[in-house]
């Protein structure tokens, strides 16, 4: 189990505890929090589940596939901390995360 | 309608349905919701189905669009095993098979679609599968294993995707596809051949131009297709994947026009009834980027409508016109499709198929109305930009690998 704090756009916090094993952005869907569209349900072909990491979880939460980068590319709002959520696993490490997700997911 | 307290009856709890009512919670709807559906279980991703779930990496949990204490917590009054089978406009109700009569101020039909049968001779012996819910994934797994012969009827999305997962789970597997390539009726040539090829270098055989004429069996199980030349493919289990029928017939019964599914305006709402919303797959919508209406079967397509639905019904702005789109996940490739190739006049490669990293652009005169992308994110995302803008594009660049998507569409 880890805590992640979801931000809105608008600043709104979501603290929800996420199960390990269990995808950031499956965290957010699960318990209907706004913000995280993941049309594709994770299977990194939408786009629509990109945040920002805080950056002090950067180093934390992995690297980016060649997929995952080149989908990114593509997002509105993209920064250095973009990452899609679906392809951050959850772990006991990630206790404390946070993550803002951007104005919009087209 | 804004009505804080209004009564939300939704009729169907697939992808469209269940998210329809948690979207209508997301946006601050305070009336009471009622959710139909005719499965056992709550909501549900059906993509896994035929690909992470048939190969065991996924499981109920994981596949639940919400938790099952999501609804109860949500005040949402979830009623699986329930179907509705009389909509009465006038009194504003609907009859269920759970004996209650619901007083409804809007109705969310989003009944889905449902799989083809082929009418012919043994198509009710044990062993004949289709792929549209989970006890049909449930029945498939069962069937498909190392040294079990998997005869797939149909060569469309579907049919590949359990091709592959077939293959993947150790099973020979045989398509018969009755047109003279595999997705004759979604693809181009070029698409087909791609993976038709890609398909059998993992080991999947086809029969094209192939027409099923029967199923034949032992002890009740199927053990064979019967071929119209009269040759008989040997088969331990078949599914069926001949295309979806949208269950519109609630619908109809009620004098709702239909057209191949009920037929909506951009907020959803049925054109013949205000209180009336029909969503996914048994809906038939405008789609104002190819000035025409059809009807869909996706899932982003599902949740576009549901987004447009709860929308309309907590009066919100309408959403932003999308780009339909759909994917498709077979062996290592992944294939993104965005748009649909309406009135195109030139269909252009980019990129090489032997590097199965490649796309197809279909064009109508300089404008992008849809791009298949394999293993090509790039084109995928920015083809999806192009045909939502409608901006010309240049056909040389386009065709050239070597400029970058973003060049092209600059």
């Amino acid at each position: 189990m880890a805590k992640i704090t979801y931000i809105e756009h608008d600043g709104t916090e979501h603290a929800i505890d996420v199960k390990t094993g269990l995808t950031v952005m499956e965290g957010a869907v699960k318990n209907n929090i706004p913000g995280i569209d993941a049309d594709c349900g994770g299977a990194c072909a939408c786009a629509t589940c990109h945040v920002y990491v805080d950056e002090a979880w950067l180093s934390k939460t992995g690297t980016k596939s060649a997929m995952e980068e080149s989908m990114l590319d593509f997002a509105e709002g993209v920064q250095d901390n973009s990452r899609l959520s679906c392809q951050i696993k959850v772990t006991d490490d990630l206790d404390g995360l946070k993550v803002t997700m951007p104005e919009s997911q087209h | 309608m804004t009505d804080a307290s209004a009564h939300v009856v939704i009729v169907g709890a697939g992808h469209a349905g269940g998210t329809a009512a948690a979207l209508l919670r997301q946006y601050g709807h305070e009336g009471p919701i009622t959710l139909v559906g005719d499965e056992p279980i709550a909501p549900y991703q059906r993509p896994p189905l035929s690909k992470a779930w048939l190969k065991g990496e996924a499981d109920a949990d994981s596949l639940a669009l919400k938790p099952t204490e999501f609804y109860a917590e949500n005040h949402i009054d979830f009623r699986p095993n329930v179907t509705a089978y009389k909509l009465d406009r006038g009194a504003k109700t609907v009859a269920l098979s759970d004996g209650t009569n619901v007083a409804y101020d809007a109705l969310i039909l989003a009944t889905g679609a449902r799989a083809i049968a082929l009418p012919i001779e043994g198509a009710d012996l044990e062993g004949i599968l289709f792929l549209r819910t989970a006890a049909h994934a449930e029945a498939l797994k069962a069937q498909v294993g190392p040294g079990k012969k998997l005869a797939v009827v149909g060569g469309g999305y579907i049919g590949l995707e359990v091709a592959a997962s077939g293959r993947a789970l150790g099973a020979e597997v045989v398509v018969l596809e009755r047109e003279p390539r595999i997705l004759a009726r979604v693809a181009c040539g070029a698409l087909s051949a791609f993976f038709q090829g890609y398909h059998e270098k993992h080991g999947v055989r086809f029969e094209l131009g192939a027409t099923a004429a029967a199923f034949v069996g032992e002890n009740g199980h199927v053990t064979g297709v019967k071929l119209a030349d009269g040759r008989v493919i040997d088969c331990d289990a078949v599914v069926v994947g001949v295309g979806a029928h949208p269950n519109d017939e609630l619908a109809k019964d009620a004098g709702l026009d239909c057209a191949r599914g009920v037929v909506v305006d951009l907020d959803a709402r049925s054109v013949t009834d205000p209180s009336v919303f029909a969503i996914g797959d048994v809906a038939h919508r405008p789609m104002p980027i190819y000035d025409r209406m059809f009807r869909m079967e996706s899932v982003p397509n599902a949740l576009e409508q549901a987004k447009q639905v709860a929308s309309a019904i907590t009066g919100r702005p309408r959403p932003a016109g999308e780009c339909p789109w759909q994917w498709s996940d077979q062996f290592d490739l992944k294939l993104q499709i965005a748009g649909y190739a309406f009135d195109v006049d030139e269909i252009l490669l980019r990129g090489d198929p032997a590097s199965a990293k490649f796309a197809v652009f279909h064009l109508k005169g300089d404008q992008v109305q849809s791009v298949e992308a394999i293993n090509s994110p790039p084109e995928f995302m920015m083809g999806k930009q192009l045909i939502l803008s409608r901006k010309p594009v240049n056909k040389a660049k386009l065709a050239d690998p070597s400029v970058s998507m973003k060049e092209v569409a600059a």
